[in-house]
């Protein structure tokens, strides 16, 4: 398997703050990948600093090419999309409006099968597709975000936080549909608080502590891993005493 | 009576139009566009020098305008070099309106028919729109509303004074667009009045069905609702803002060529007029085109109404319409949202 991101000794900062540091990462294609950690630990800034939302110290590549110098704008052309954490809808367009624009650097611009490809994704958009973004609800309006981010076909999709707010029966639903797109030719990057409901639909994972990997291996293997388990997703293993 | 509903309606309609121009301008750039009187004044003042057959200095200060900004963008790619970028970019900026130039003084001298005029005056406020964005807002893009009303106020005044320099101090009339009249009842209709209300009408679908139908106007109007999320599909803003201040001077333009077959333009009488279109856009909270429209509808009339019976405090009277309108948009929204930044 090829790499398709490849981010090596990568620092960000806010001013003189280093909200990540010395973090290096590989995603391959059709690969689902998750970094988990505690709030705050430099996740989002992380995802951000790929995209181009914040400045990035360090070597990023895509697909061959050095993203260092590359604009937001480029990196989506390049097929890295980004659903970010506030989700960043057009409130006040109609989802249909929301879809179109998610292909407006795509060279299939809003055709009649991307538009297809996410309604099959999420029904539930096709109902609602002459109403406002604003109007959705919270699960709807992340569905949304996901659809819009699709239609431009990427080959990178980066989701940040996608159960944040939501119902579990919601948080199923989404994260069923993130494997699915694996199985689509879209490899994943996504970034959860809910441990254990992403590395149930990952193939690798990343633990994030402080601005730091502190632990990178098969999701199957973080799932074990006693220290993970205790902190992250909530089991208590038999001889530990409680914090 | 009737004739001053008829005259204000006919400025009213003008104002509509500046209106318009201003609030699609503030919900992309978040740019308050003082030099918007500015654009009229050139328009006018083009047209006007171009059909006595003189040469306008404008066409000069798009191409100097073009050159900087070709500067700007170079010195925006030093790090990374690309040839087929930069060629656009040259031409775009530098061999447009060199041609344009040499277009316009191979036109001036001649007697060339009005729709050419006015086609050359239009192309000649749009680059210098399209530059100014690129000089003066693109650079500042990031930073707040106040710092862009500063800026533009810079360049409300540079270009005022730049007017100056070019048309002189005296005033300047333009030939009329249509010499046609018409009598219907107590009203004369003239050519010109009947241009005004035809294209601002047109003006105005066109705007709707830009913005309502082509992905390019939408991708304008993702950029007002959310920047980020216009960035993250693709749109790049600073296209965006270039399409709302080309938009803008082209409007501002052609008002100001409606307007100078019927009132004398000095260069600094734009300022004024693009007043009452700001007029009509606070209003409008900024935001509504359709109640911007209607309170230019209504400043028109208020002021051709004051001019015939207190003409001395015309200006007066129009102005104040802003205070009970303010007044009650406080009351109205008591917790007004402040912008973050």
């Amino acid at each position: 398997m090829s790499a398709l991101l490849t981010i090596a000794d990568a620092h960000v900062a806010y001013g003189k703050v280093e909200a990540v540091r010395s973090v290096s990462l590989e995603v391959a294609a059709n690969e689902i990948v998750t970094i988990i950690g505690a709030n705050g630990a430099g996740k989002t800034t992380l995802l951000n600093a790929i995209m181009g939302v914040l400045p990035l110290k360090g070597r990023i590549g895509f697909l061959g090419a050095d993203l260092t110098q590359l604009e937001i704008e480029d990196r989506v052309g390049l097929g890295l999309s980004l659903v970010p954490e506030h989700r960043e809808l057009f409130w006040s367009m109609s989802v249909e409006d929301n879809l179109l624009l998610g292909a407006f650097r795509g060279t299939s611009a809003g055709s009649a099968s991307a538009f297809e490809r996410v309604y099959t994704l999420f029904p539930r958009l096709k109902e609602r597709r002459k109403q406002l973004a604003g109007t959705l609800s919270g699960g709807e309006q992340q569905m949304l975000a996901m659809g819009r981010a699709l239609m431009g076909a990427p080959k990178l999709l980066m989701l940040d936080e996608p159960s944040l707010g939501l119902a579990p029966i919601i948080v199923a639903d989404i994260f069923r549909t993130v494997s699915e797109l694996r199985s689509a030719g879209v490899s994943v990057l996504l970034v959860e608080q809910n441990a254990q409901a992403a590395l149930k639909i990952a193939d690798r994972a990343y633990v994030m502590e402080l601005g730091e990997f502190v632990l990178q291996g098969s999701a199957a293997e973080i799932e074990r891993h006693e220290g993970v388990a205790a902190s992250y997703l909530g089991f208590q293993h038999a001889g530990e005493s409680g914090i | 009576m009737l004739f001053l509903v008829q005259d204000g309606i006919t400025n009213g309609a003008i104002y509509a139009l500046l209106g318009l121009a201003l609030v699609l301008v503030f919900a992309v750039t978040r740019v308050i566009l003082i030099p918007q009187g500015e654009f009229v004044t050139y328009g006018a003042l083009t047209y006007a020098s171009l059909s006595a057959g003189q040469m306008p200095g404008t066409a000069k200060l798009a191409l100097v305008m073009g050159i900087a900004a070709f500067a700007f963008d170079l010195f925006a790619a030093r790090r990374l070099l690309r040839w087929q970028k930069l060629a656009r970019a040259f031409a775009v900026n530098v061999v447009l309106p060199g041609a344009v130039l040499a277009l316009t003084s191979w036109l001036a001298g001649r007697h060339s028919p009005v729709l050419v005029n006015v086609g050359a005056s239009l192309v000649i406020v749009a680059l210098i729109g399209v530059f100014l964005y690129r000089l003066a807002f693109q650079p500042l893009a990031h930073t707040s509303v106040l710092v862009l009303l500063i800026a533009s106020v810079g360049c409300h005044l540079a270009m005022q004074g730049l007017g100056l320099l070019f048309f002189g101090a005296e005033g300047q009339r333009g030939p009329a667009l249509a010499d046609a009249a018409a009598t219907l009842g107590p009203l004369r209709f003239t050519g010109q009045s009947i241009a005004v209300y035809g294209l601002t009408v047109a003006f105005i679908v066109a705007l709707w069905l830009f913005f309502g139908l082509t992905v390019y106007g939408k991708a304008l109007r993702a950029t007002a609702v959310n920047r980020l999320g216009a960035r993250l599909v693709g749109i790049r803003t600073s296209l965006s803002g270039q399409i709302a201040f080309l938009l803008a001077s082209v409007i501002g333009a052609l008002s100001g060529i409606l307007i100078v077959p019927i009132t004398t333009l000095y260069y600094d009488t734009g300022f004024l007029i693009g007043l009452k279109g700001f007029i009509a856009a606070i209003i409008g909270g900024l935001v509504s085109y359709p109640l911007t429209a209607m309170a230019a509808l209504l400043v028109g009339v208020v002021e051709a109404f004051s001019s015939f019976y207190a003409s001395n405090f015309k200006e007066v009277i129009v102005f104040t319409l802003l205070i009970p309108v303010l007044l009650l948009r406080s009351l109205a929204a008591p917790a007004v949202e402040e912008e973050g930044d």
